[in-house]
């Protein structure tokens, strides 16, 4: 029986967990690169509508998918074009980003709330693995997204870490001039993984309306791109820390719903603020960790390249 | 020379020994223009006029009397909530929380006036105006402690923490604050009559206007005439000039966050003490996040964030009145992110000498 809860709670975690891991997936590729997007949540909300509507009107959850990633990505271009191009302060761009985000989805979500999806992501129980005792049940009775994230995570690990073109993303995020020198297009580079980080996080955002939740509700994301923001510091950067960062912060998530469910004598509200105050606790936590140990942002994140001031 | 894209497009940019005059007034005004045409493109998709729906927005917001009323009443939270986060902006600390803050503020506020609701107004006001700033002082000093000694991200800290305080308003209004007379709404009680900001004439323009502009004004004195504003400049500009010039840096990081945090309880405070009368859920229209827009639109400067204010004010009230011809509320947040990427992108035109690309001189 209590196994049962557990199995439940840890399944529930790793679904819960799913959406801020593609987010936090695609600001690693960004910040690696060298550009802060604070745009996450935005471009989550962005992703969840537009793959909504297109999962509504087609009845197919992967076209919804498709559109959120082009959704995602369009958004993060602008991104781009501002911190890239313009060297705008990427501060700012991303709250704007993320402000612009909130008001467009809910522009084009107007019509879409209360609508039911048609078809949403179904659970697909991967043979062999999904009978599994404990582990079967936990991490392979999920939907595809769910299966595409744990693809997704060592692919990204080994562009980053073993391969050249990672190589060259890592070099134009710690010293772009050195990189630009080299000859490698700084430029480009960085449009390239913003772009690819903002399909990620759209993936992220439909995740929630075609998947986890599966509708349309206003600011459905609620601080999810922001707790990936924050994940991204939690994981130095890494991919594979991402992948059990995300699901400790889904099982928090999990846990509250849980104990809402079980009538335990703690308000709801409070239990709705577990992820924010852990959010908050884990990230002085591992501020002061990555301080001790030297564990850095990549050097010139957050600074726009001038190639007169090199 | 620096083009575009390296080698996209056929223009380049030259960097201006010092920022250009015009540009000043141009991007904004550019910036508005190109905004309304984003959102008109996207009311023109989704069938509306945007021509007239701008026509009823601006003619109801600013064309009457008590048009202009309503639009400053709208301002005054818009107001308080942009110096309070220009405040922090000033010194690079990206108060994302102000948000948050007003709720605390407001829920200090509304506790006072709730607790004592026969008190008198000369004891129950100054009592509201300083337990709202505490409160939002206290709620933006949290997050600076870490920041200020370990460096932790200021960013996603406040941020955190306002969805912490939506919900503790959430709870109280559903829970222990519940008007039992309520009809079961999450509603308080009404405020007394002491714990209620007086308005001006027949409008419904209340104290925390001169409130705004009080504070606006110190807001100059202080950050362009006090040493400590200089130091707060220095620390903005150049944190390691700050650090050789022995200015005490985590000292001023907590002090700043928490009067920028203040001035945002502020805001909270005459929100509920002046408009609404009572404590209920959603007391802010994301006043806290619009300010983030305003402080930066008014290059943080206090007396242009009085008028962008009031004209964001304007676009609340005209958003408002939009909405009853079938134009979604989101409209005005997607005018105003839109309008924030324009600022930004104008930006460069007063950095940068925009020219096109010449093949003699060097290449790009």
């Amino acid at each position: 029986m209590t196994t049962d809860i557990l199995i439940a709670i840890l399944a529930t975690a790793v679904t819960a967990g799913t959406p801020i891991l593609f987010a936090a997936l695609g600001e690693i590729l960004a910040e690696r690169s060298g550009v802060l997007n604070l745009g996450v949540e935005g471009m989550m909300l962005v992703g969840a509508i537009s793959g909504f509507v297109i999962g509504v009107k087609t009845a197919n959850p992967w076209l919804g998918l498709i559109m959120a990633m082009v959704a995602g990505g369009s958004m993060a271009m602008i991104h781009a074009f501002l911190c890239v191009s313009l060297k705008a302060n990427q501060v700012v761009s991303g709250l704007a980003l993320t402000l612009f985000g909130i008001g467009l989805s809910g522009y084009l979500g107007k019509a879409m709330i209360g609508v039911p999806l048609p078809q949403p992501f179904q659970t697909v129980n991967l043979p062999v693995l999904s009978d599994l005792p404990f582990i079967g049940p936990v991490f392979f009775q999920h939907d595809p997204l769910v299966y595409l994230s744990f693809l997704l995570v060592p692919a990204l690990w080994a562009l980053i870490f073993k391969t050249r073109a990672g190589l060259n993303m890592r070099a134009v995020g710690e010293n772009p001039a050195t990189a630009d020198s080299m000859g490698i297009n700084v430029f480009l580079t960085r449009y390239i993984y913003v772009i690819a980080g903002g399909m990620l996080a759209g993936i992220g955002g439909a995740y929630l309306s075609l998947a986890y939740v599966p509708s349309w509700m206003e600011n459905m994301t609620a601080g999810r791109g922001w707790i990936a923001v924050a994940l991204v510091i939690f994981a130095t950067w890494n991919p594979l820390s991402a992948l059990w960062g995300a699901y400790i912060f889904g099982g928090i998530d999990a846990l509250g719903f849980r104990l809402q469910a079980l009538d335990v004598m703690i308000s709801p509200y409070f239990l709705k603020m577990l992820p924010y105050l852990f959010t908050i606790a884990v990230l002085i936590l591992v501020t002061r960790k990555n301080l001790v140990n030297r564990i850095g942002s990549p050097k010139s994140l957050g600074v726009p390249y001038d190639r007169e001031e090199r | 020379m620096t083009s575009l894209l390296q080698h996209g497009l056929p223009i380049c940019f030259e960097k201006r020994l010092a920022p250009s005059r015009s540009a000043v007034f141009i991007v904004p005004v550019l910036s508005v223009i190109l905004a309304l045409l984003t959102g008109g493109v996207a009311l023109a998709l989704s069938g509306k006029d945007p021509l007239a729906v701008y026509y009823i927005m601006f003619s109801r917001a600013f064309g009457s009397t008590y048009g202009l009323s309503e639009t400053a009443v709208r301002a005054i939270p818009l107001l308080l909530a942009g110096l309070g986060v220009a405040l922090a902006f000033r010194m690079q600390l990206w108060n994302i929380g102000g948000e948050g803050q007003l709720f605390m503020g407001a829920i200090a506020a509304g506790w006072v006036a709730l607790s004592f609701p026969q008190a008198p107004a000369w004891v129950l006001l100054p009592a509201m105006f300083a337990a709202g700033g505490l409160a939002g002082g206290l709620w933006a000093f949290l997050p600076s402690i870490p920041r200020a000694y370990l460096g932790v991200n200021e960013i996603i800290t406040t941020l955190m923490l306002n969805y912490v305080a939506i919900l503790t308003l959430d709870y109280l209004v559903y829970g222990p604050w519940r008007d039992p007379g309520g009809y079961n709404f999450p509603l308080s009680a009404p405020f007394g009559a002491g714990a209620i900001l007086p308005a001006f004439g027949d409008t419904r323009i209340h104290a925390g206007l001169l409130f705004g502009l009080i504070i606006a004004v110190i807001f100059y004195i202080v950050i362009y005439r006090s040493r400590w504003g200089y130091e707060i400049r220095v620390i903005g500009e150049s944190p390691a000039a700050a650090r050789y010039a022995g200015i005490n840096i985590p000292r001023n990081i907590m002090l700043v966050m928490f009067v920028s945090g203040a001035i945002c309880g502020l805001a909270g405070m005459a929100e509920v003490s002046g408009v609404i009368h009572r404590m209920q859920p959603g007391i802010s229209a994301g006043y806290g996040y619009t300010a983030i827009i305003i402080a930066w639109l008014a290059k943080l400067n206090p007396f242009a964030i009085i008028l962008v204010a009031f004209l964001f004010g304007g676009l609340q009230v005209g958003g408002f009145i939009a909405q009853t011809s079938g134009v979604p509320a989101a409209m005005v947040a997607m005018l105003q992110g839109s309008l924030l990427f324009f600022v930004l992108g104008g930006e460069i035109l007063l950095k940068y000498r925009v020219r096109w690309r010449t093949r003699t001189v060097g290449g790009g």
